[in-house]
């Protein structure tokens, strides 16, 4: 069984959680007290964990992408595990995403949601991995399990795709592109300067990778230990 | 006829079976029996039909639709009613085999897995077609709005198209969950997001006389969905069905 593995923590996954803490909390404080507010003032703040939070969210989708189709070809548990673990982590950083769209959009947009393409699309894909979950509650067989929702995280993956190209093949958003050509209709976009905002923002997506790999694995360390307490359970029980 | 069933056997029984019944007529098959228990029972198509008519009165009751209003909101009006009565299909067109025992049947038949994919999504398709149809039928007489345009046609086939494929997929897994009928539109209706959304758009504007140049993106769009969703299917369906 590959669940019963050593508990104690691996040493890269501790410097990982340290390297973690301290980017976030250099993240935070690059956001907060050195990124320029000349454009947009403080609110302008919040975009660089927006994104950073997006940027970190896609990345645990795209692994649990991954690792559904490895757990087609491989049948092994860990790739089921790996990606019930990052669907979880992904679900936290896209809520993250859109909530704190959100907080920005009340301010600038004088709304707090609006019913734009790429707001829809990542409300939708946000629930689309929320369905993945569901799936998983209502099946009881492990293996069936495994293979239903491996086929699902695949299929869901699409809408990530959806979301992230939307605003780039539809003119009509309003959400601003920072990268790249802003749409024409765009409303309250702002440009990334040279320097000090390309700064915190880099450091700001290179933190939420960090973060969303540090806590997936500590995910799928926590659902071996759980599969390691339902078996010792199940030895007990049947003795 | 005895011909064909000695041949049949001798198909089953060779050792890495060389199978005889090519696959589209296979998938033709599976569609033309679908239709027939249809003909016979119709406990599918009507429901879908008086179910869809419901929606479109409640639909204009609610949202007490004024000339204007008609003109930008009857494509969504047509596209929800599509959506959910194909859904209705959707959840007992996999649910009936598995009932009555002929899903093990089907997959025990000696042809590629994929033909019941491509059988069920035919079948369905054809079913909301069918209440397409009498949708735009009921919408012209009762909205004074001709849906009868080409390219709305070809919307239509397109939307459907996408929207049975990835329905049938994710029906297949969704007939083996706990709460069966309440899981396929939570699965189903997050990733038919984008066939949705470019299938009401372009609708829309269709039915509004805006110029092509201004909505030609939205067919193209849903094409590209219907491929991926189409290839993805295909994979992916002999997974759901390996037991």
């Amino acid at each position: 069984m590959t669940q019963s593995q050593s508990p104690t923590r691996p040493r890269l996954l501790t410097g990982l959680t340290v390297l973690a803490v301290i980017m976030f909390v250099l993240a935070l404080g690059m956001a907060l007290f050195y990124a320029p507010t000349d454009q947009q003032g403080h609110v302008q703040r919040i975009f660089y964990p927006h994104l950073g939070a997006f940027i970190g969210g896609a990345l645990a989708y795209l692994i649990a992408a991954i690792a559904s189709v490895l757990y087609l070809i491989k049948r092994d548990v860990k790739w089921d595990t790996l990606a019930l673990s990052a669907v979880e982590i992904g679900l936290v950083l896209t809520g993250f995403n859109l909530l704190s769209g959100m907080i920005w959009a009340r301010p600038i947009w004088n709304t707090w949601w609006t019913w734009d393409p790429r707001l829809t699309s990542a409300a939708v894909m946000w629930l689309a991995y929320a369905a993945y979950l569901m799936l998983r509650n209502g099946l009881e067989d492990p293996d069936r399990r495994g293979r239903f929702a491996a086929v699902y995280g695949i299929v869901a993956f699409s809408s990530v795709l959806f979301t992230t190209f939307i605003t780039r093949v539809r003119p009509d958003t309003i959400h601003p592109v920072v990268v790249g050509p802003s749409p024409q209709n765009a409303q309250g976009g702002f440009n990334v300067e040279r320097g000090a905002m390309t700064l915190t923002l880099v450091f700001n997506i290179l933190t939420f990778l960090v973060i969303s790999v540090t806590l997936i694995w500590y995910r799928v360390r926590l659902e071996n230990l759980s599969r390691r307490v339902q078996a010792l359970k199940f030895k007990v029980l049947s003795r | 006829m005895s011909e064909t069933a000695r041949t049949n056997t001798a198909a089953t029984s060779a050792a890495p079976p060389k199978l005889k019944t090519g696959f589209w007529r296979a998938v033709l098959a599976l569609t033309v029996k679908d239709l027939r228990a249809e003909v016979r029972g119709r406990e599918l198509i009507n429901a879908m039909l008086l179910f869809s008519v419901m929606a479109v009165l409640i639909f204009s009751f609610a949202l007490e639709l004024d000339r204007e209003a008609r003109e930008t909101s009857i494509a969504g009006i047509f596209w929800v009613t599509v959506i959910f009565a194909g859904m209705l299909g959707l959840n007992r067109s996999l649910a009936a085999e598995k009932d009555r025992g002929n899903l093990d049947a089907l997959l025990l038949a000696p042809v590629e897995r994929s033909v019941l994919l491509f059988g069920k999504m035919l079948s369905n398709l054809i079913f909301m077609l069918i209440v397409s149809v009498l949708l735009m039928l009921l919408i012209t007489v009762l909205f004074n709005i001709s849906l009868f345009v080409p390219w709305l046609a070809v919307v239509i086939l397109l939307g459907t198209l996408g929207f049975a494929t990835v329905g049938t997929l994710l029906s297949s897994m969704a007939v083996h969950t706990r709460a069966r009928e309440t899981m396929l539109p939570i699965l189903l209706l997050p990733v038919s997001l984008p066939i949705i959304l470019s299938a009401v758009r372009a609708s829309t504007a269709i039915l509004t006389g805006t110029p092509q140049e201004d909505w030609i993106a939205w067919p193209q769009m849903l094409l590209v969905a219907d491929i991926v969703l189409l290839a993805m299917s295909y994979i992916l369906f002999d997974f759901v069905v390996e037991e």
